[in-house]
């Protein structure tokens, strides 16, 4: 009770509302008593505080009031809450872009795993089909073979032998030698031509060049006979750049034509005995000649490039000459073969040219 | 360069606590301060507390006794936001800009300080205000803060006579001087 009676006597020295006796005796109480005078100071601090504390929260609330009144009357403008999103974007940029950077990432793989397993889907679509085709053919071959033995036409294929390659080669002499690619037949034991109409030959390798890729082969077969002069020639200069070319071959069962252009007078890595070929050209074609726009062959087609799209390569027909000098070398009769070198096929449409050339040109198949 | 007749004016108005003025300096600039805010990082609840905060600043300053302002209202209130919405950037560790403005800036981190140390003993304040607990809060608010005289409380607090109001009066206020010096020795001490 002591304490609030000083409080209270405090309190009211403070605010002045001691009447003038009782302040004398307060302040001399004051000064005597050390306790007094520090609960005055101490207390004055206090309700100093407690007075501010009050204005600055009085005036907070009248600058809330004064605002919410301002923006009211449209004195000032707060920025409207549309500014949120916009103000997102702002502060989170950086991680915006990030984030935004992972999902395109992520939809790339995405879509990028699609493709590629949907590819081999597509793939595995593929290679159904080729089995399929493989069938049909089996069922073809089989027809075939029906139709054959009713014509009596006896198959020369030793049997239950699988082919080891095939590929194409064709007539540089009438009497039944063929040019083709040593890689088509070397290391067989038994080689039998088709002709496009299935009728088979035996031949026999007379000679191979494994370093040119040219073999040369003969026709030993009692049901070939020797027929008319060959109608095309064989070109031993080349053709020039851009030049049109044709070529016929068995990349299947079937003669094949295609056609294109004289690409690059060097092959692979500028090999000059080679050149290239801007004809389509699939396994099969090997060996097959090229011909020019005239019907004589200027090359004989022996590779493609793997990593390339339409890049083929093909031998020079010169290089055919190196191995008939061979032949004549080794065999006793000097100039056996005779290379033509006159082509009936100039100024001729291309239908006849090669109504006349698929004849000479045969399927080789190495057992 | 001292602040001419009319900012001085505006000044004494605003140490009055004079609503049309604190109305005028606040529809003067808070656009400006809301724009600087929104264009670094800010919202608009930002740029009203920080504007607000330092009108708070420009108010206590124009009650001092050794009040004197070396320059216009605009540029002292703008420092003063600058100031603040740089510390509240990096105490939030948000991205702090470079914030560029006004060429024109006055030192304002005094002020700012005093402010926050101000502002610190408010705190104090109204935490031990509020575990005073009822009534003693509401008596105290109605006879320190809105100055209410005695009987006029003892009415409205339902107590029989103003003697008996001022006696709970008493009562609360040592309790509160308690509660604050407590507080105030421990904030001190841990500080």
């Amino acid at each position: 009770m002591d304490n609030l009676q000083l409080l209270d006597a405090v309190e009211r020295y403070l605010n002045n509302e001691m009447p003038e006796a009782e302040r004398i005796g307060f302040e001399q109480l004051r000064k005597s008593n050390p306790e007094v005078d520090q609960m005055v100071v101490e207390h004055s601090a206090f309700l100093n505080q407690l007075n501010n504390y009050g204005e600055n929260r009085e005036f907070r609330a009248v600058l809330n009031e004064v605002h919410h009144d301002l923006n009211s009357r449209g004195l000032i403008k707060e920025v409207p809450p549309k500014a949120l999103l916009a103000q997102l974007w702002k502060k989170h940029k950086r991680v915006m872009a990030v984030a935004a950077s992972i999902a395109g990432i992520t939809t790339m793989l995405i879509a990028g795993f699609a493709a590629y397993y949907s590819r081999r889907a597509s793939n595995a679509e593929l290679e159904q089909l080729s089995k399929k085709f493989e069938n049909t053919e089996r069922k073809v071959n089989a027809l075939r073979a029906q139709v054959e033995s009713d014509k009596a036409v006896v198959d020369k294929a030793p049997s239950n032998t699988p082919i080891k390659s095939g590929g194409t080669g064709f007539l540089i002499d009438e009497s039944g030698y063929l040019a083709t690619n040593a890689h088509v037949v070397e290391g067989s034991s038994v080689v039998v031509l088709e002709n496009y109409k299935g009728l088979e030959f035996r031949a026999r390798i007379v000679h191979l060049n494994a370093e040119n890729d040219i073999a040369i082969l003969k026709i030993e077969d009692a049901d070939y006979h020797t027929r008319s002069p060959l109608p095309y020639a064989i070109k031993m200069t080349g053709a020039e750049l851009g030049e049109q070319l044709f070529t016929l071959g068995y990349p299947r069962e079937e003669i094949v034509y295609n056609e294109g252009y004289m690409s690059a007078k060097t092959g692979f890595n500028g090999d000059t005995l080679t050149c290239q070929i801007g004809v389509p050209a699939n396994p099969g074609n090997s060996g097959g000649p090229v011909f020019n726009r005239n019907g004589e062959v200027i090359a004989i087609i022996n590779t493609r490039q793997t990593q390339a799209e339409g890049v083929v390569f093909a031998i020079n027909a010169k290089n055919i000459i190196n191995s008939i000098q061979a032949i004549s070398a080794d065999s006793s009769n000097a100039n056996i073969v005779k290379l033509p070198f006159s082509s009936s096929l100039k100024g001729v449409d291309r239908v006849q040219q090669i109504r006349k050339i698929q004849d000479c040109v045969f399927m080789v198949k190495s057992y | 360069m001292r602040a001419d007749p009319n900012e001085t004016g505006l000044l004494e108005g605003l140490a009055r606590n004079d609503r049309p003025t604190i109305e005028k300096i606040y529809s003067g600039n808070f656009g400006m301060i809301q724009s600087l805010i929104i264009n670094n990082n800010g919202s608009a609840d930002d740029a009203r507390d920080i504007f607000q905060e330092a009108m708070i600043v420009l108010y206590e300053k124009s009650r001092s006794e050794d009040f004197e302002l070396y320059c216009q209202v605009k540029t002292y209130l703008y420092s003063v936001c600058r100031r603040l919405w740089l510390k509240r950037l990096s105490q939030t560790h948000r991205f702090v800009p470079e914030i560029n403005g006004l060429a024109e800036l006055v030192p304002v981190e005094e002020e700012i300080e005093a402010n926050e140390q101000r502002n610190q003993e408010f705190a104090l304040m109204e935490s031990a205000l509020s575990r005073l607990g009822e009534p003693c809060k509401s008596l105290l608010e109605a006879y320190y803060l809105e100055k209410k005289n005695m009987s006029e409380i003892a009415s409205g607090f339902g107590y029989t006579n103003p003697d008996n109001a001022k006696n709970q009066k008493y009562k609360c206020l040592v309790r509160l001087r308690k509660l604050f010096f407590t507080e105030y020795k421990n904030n001190n001490g841990d500080g």
